[in-house]
C-alpha cells in the first residue's frame, strides 16, 4: 500500500476526482439540454413579441406559442436578391449556423463589415405581422453586431411604412452590466419607439449620439441617446444598425418591399 | 478542539460567525446581486446548496486527498457543483439565470465555499461538514436578503417585483433613492449591518492592530 502523499497516489486521486466530476457535469448538461433549448427559443420569441409591441414579460409560454402560430409569421428572405424565398423552412432555418457555413454565407470585406460580424448569411429569417388587408403591419428584422465584449443579438421592429421604429432590443449579449448592459434598460429601449430610420430623401439617418439628444434639433426624430459610460457599446449598436439597414443587410429587401408598395 | 454540536455548526454562522459580517468573505457577489430580492434569493439558495454539498463531498474523501493537490481537488468539486446549479437554473428559471449572468459561475471563486471546504470540511466528518456548509450559506443568505430587502424596497419601491411603495413616476408618492440600486449602496448597507451586529455582540469587535502615528511634518499644500 503506497502512502497517501506518493506521486502515483496523487495522480490517481486527481484522475478519479476529475472522472467522477466530469460524468456528473456531463450528465447534468446532457439531460437538461432539451429544456434549455426550449427556454432559449421561448425567450427569443418572447423578445420578438415584446419588440413588436405585442406584450412583454407577462406573456405566458402558451401565449407566446399561440402568437407565433397565428399572427407572427416567420418568413425566409434572400438577402442578396432582397426577395422572400421558400428555399428553406423559415421555422427551422438557423441564420447563425448559415453565417458560419461557407456555402451559405459571404465573407465581408473590411470596408463593408460595419458590424464586425465577418461573414453574412445569404438567407435569414424575418418576422411579419400582417394587417387586416394582408399588408405588412409590423416587420421584425434580426440584427447583430459587435459591441465592446460581445456580439449583440437582437431585433428591430418597424412599422409597415418601413421607416418608423416599433421597438429595438437585444436578447443575447455579454456587455458590462450597468454600463453597456443598459441596452436592456426599458427606458433606453423606450426611446427607440417612434424614431425614424430614413429621412425624406430615403437616406439612412438614424443615429445613436454621444450624450443626450437635443429635443429642439430637427434631427431629434432620428437620434437616440448614447449609453452613459458605454461609448463602445453605443457605437456598436449604431454600426450594426447601419450595417443591417444598409446595402449589405436588408437594404435590397426593404427597397423591394417599398417599390411593391408604391 | 472543543466538541462541536450539529446545532452550533448550523446556527453559529448566522450571527456569531457570519461569513460576510465577521469573516469578510463573499462581499463582491453581495454587492452585485442584491438590487432585487428575486436574484438575491436565488443566489442565496444556489450558494447555500453549493457550499453544503461541496463541504459534504470534500469531507467524504478528505482522508484520501493528498495534501499537495487538496486545493485543486476542492475547486474541481466546487466547480462541478456550480456548473450543475447553473445548468439547472438555465433549464428551470431561464430569466433569473439571465439576470444573474456571470454571478452563478462566480460562486466557484466565492471565498466562503472554498474557505469552508479548506477550513472545516478537511478536518471534520461529512454530516457536520454538510451542516457547516449549509450554515455558512445561510449566514451569507441572511446578509444578502436583508440588503436585498432594503435596496429593492427603498431603491425601486418594490419587493419581489411587486409594488409596495407607489413611485412618483407611476402616480404614487414615493421618490425612490436611485443610489440604492447602484453597487456602492450595498457597501454602506453591509457596513451598517456589521456596525449593528458588533454593537449587539461586542465580542466581534476586533482589537486595534496598530495606532496611527501623529503627523509631525507640516507640508505646504
Amino acid at each position: 500500500m503506497s502512502n497517501k502523499e506518493s506521486t502515483s497516489r496523487t495522480l490517481m486521486v486527481a484522475l478519479a476526482v476529475s472522472l467522477v466530476s466530469s460524468i456528473f457535469v456531463a450528465g447534468a448538461a446532457v439531460s437538461l439540454k432539451p429544456l434549455q433549448t426550449e427556454n432559449r427559443l421561448l425567450d427569443k420569441q418572447r423578445s420578438i413579441a415584446s419588440i413588436a409591441g405585442m406584450g412583454g414579460r407577462e406573456l405566458s409560454a402558451a401565449q407566446v406559442r399561440q402568437l407565433f402560430g397565428t399572427s407572427i409569421q416567420a418568413r425566409l428572405v434572400n438577402l442578396e436578391t432582397g426577395e422572400f424565398s421558400d428555399q428553406f423552412d423559415a421555422e427551422t432555418f438557423d441564420p447563425l449556423k448559415a453565417a458560419k457555413d461557407p456555402q451559405m454565407s459571404a465573407r465581408l470585406s473590411k470596408g463593408e463589415d460595419l458590424a464586425s460580424i465577418k461573414r453574412r448569411e445569404r438567407f435569414t429569417t424575418v418576422y411579419v405581422i400582417e394587417d387586416a388587408d394582408g399588408g405588412i403591419e409590423t416587420l421584425v428584422l434580426p440584427i447583430r453586431g459587435y459591441g465592446l465584449w460581445s456580439t449583440l443579438h437582437g431585433f428591430l421592429a418597424v412599422k409597415g411604412d418601413l421607416n418608423t421604429v416599433v421597438g429595438l432590443g437585444f436578447h443575447t449579449h455579454a456587455e458590462t452590466p450597468g454600463l453597456g448592459g443598459e441596452v436592456d434598460n426599458p427606458r433606453w429601449r423606450g426611446q427607440w419607439v417612434g424614431k425614424r430610420l430614413f429621412d425624406d430623401s430615403g437616406a439612412l439617418t438614424v443615429q445613436v449620439v454621444k450624450g443626450t439628444v437635443d429635443p429642439q434639433s430637427v434631427m431629434a426624430d432620428y437620434q437616440v441617446d448614447g449609453l452613459a459610460g458605454a461609448t463602445l457599446t453605443s457605437n456598436g449598436v449604431n454600426n450594426l444598425l447601419h450595417f443591417w439597414l444598409g446595402e449589405q443587410g436588408f437594404g435590397p429587401f426593404l427597397a423591394k418591399l417599398r417599390s411593391k408598395e408604391a | 478542539m472543543a466538541k462541536l454540536t450539529p446545532k452550533e455548526v448550523l446556527l453559529n454562522p448566522l450571527f456569531n460567525n457570519n461569513p460576510i459580517a465577521l469573516q469578510m468573505l463573499g462581499i463582491c457577489s453581495a454587492l452585485a446581486v442584491t438590487t432585487n430580492l428575486n436574484t438575491a434569493l436565488v443566489m442565496s439558495i444556489a450558494l447555500t446548496l453549493v457550499c453544503g454539498f461541496s463541504s459534504l463531498f470534500v469531507s467524504l474523501i478528505r482522508s484520501q486527498i493528498p495534501s499537495s493537490i487538496r486545493m485543486i481537488v476542492q475547486v474541481v468539486i466546487i466547480a462541478s457543483l456550480v456548473i450543475v446549479v447553473d445548468q439547472t437554473l438555465k433549464a428551470f428559471a431561464y430569466s433569473l439565470s439571465k439576470q444573474l449572468s456571470v454571478f452563478v459561475g462566480l460562486i466557484i471563486t466565492n471565498c466562503i465555499v472554498m474557505g469552508r471546504a479548506e477550513g472545516f470540511a478537511m478536518q471534520n466528518p461529512p454530516v457536520l461538514s454538510f451542516l457547516d456548509g449549509i450554515g455558512n450559506g445561510l449566514g451569507y443568505s441572511a446578509v444578502l436578503i436583508s440588503v436585498g430587502v432594503v435596496r429593492e424596497l427603498f431603491g425601486a419601491g418594490k419587493l419581489f417585483g411587486v409594488s409596495i411603495l407607489p413611485l412618483v413616476t407611476e402616480g404614487g408618492w414615493y421618490q425612490p433613492n436611485g443610489l440604492l440600486l447602484l453597487p456602492p449602496s450595498a457597501f454602506f448597507l453591509i457596513g451598517f449591518l456589521i456596525w449593528g451586529l458588533r454593537e449587539w455582540k461586542r465580542g466581534q469587535v476586533e482589537k486595534t492592530q496598530f495606532k496611527m502615528a501623529p503627523q509631525i511634518t507640516k507640508e505646504a499644500f
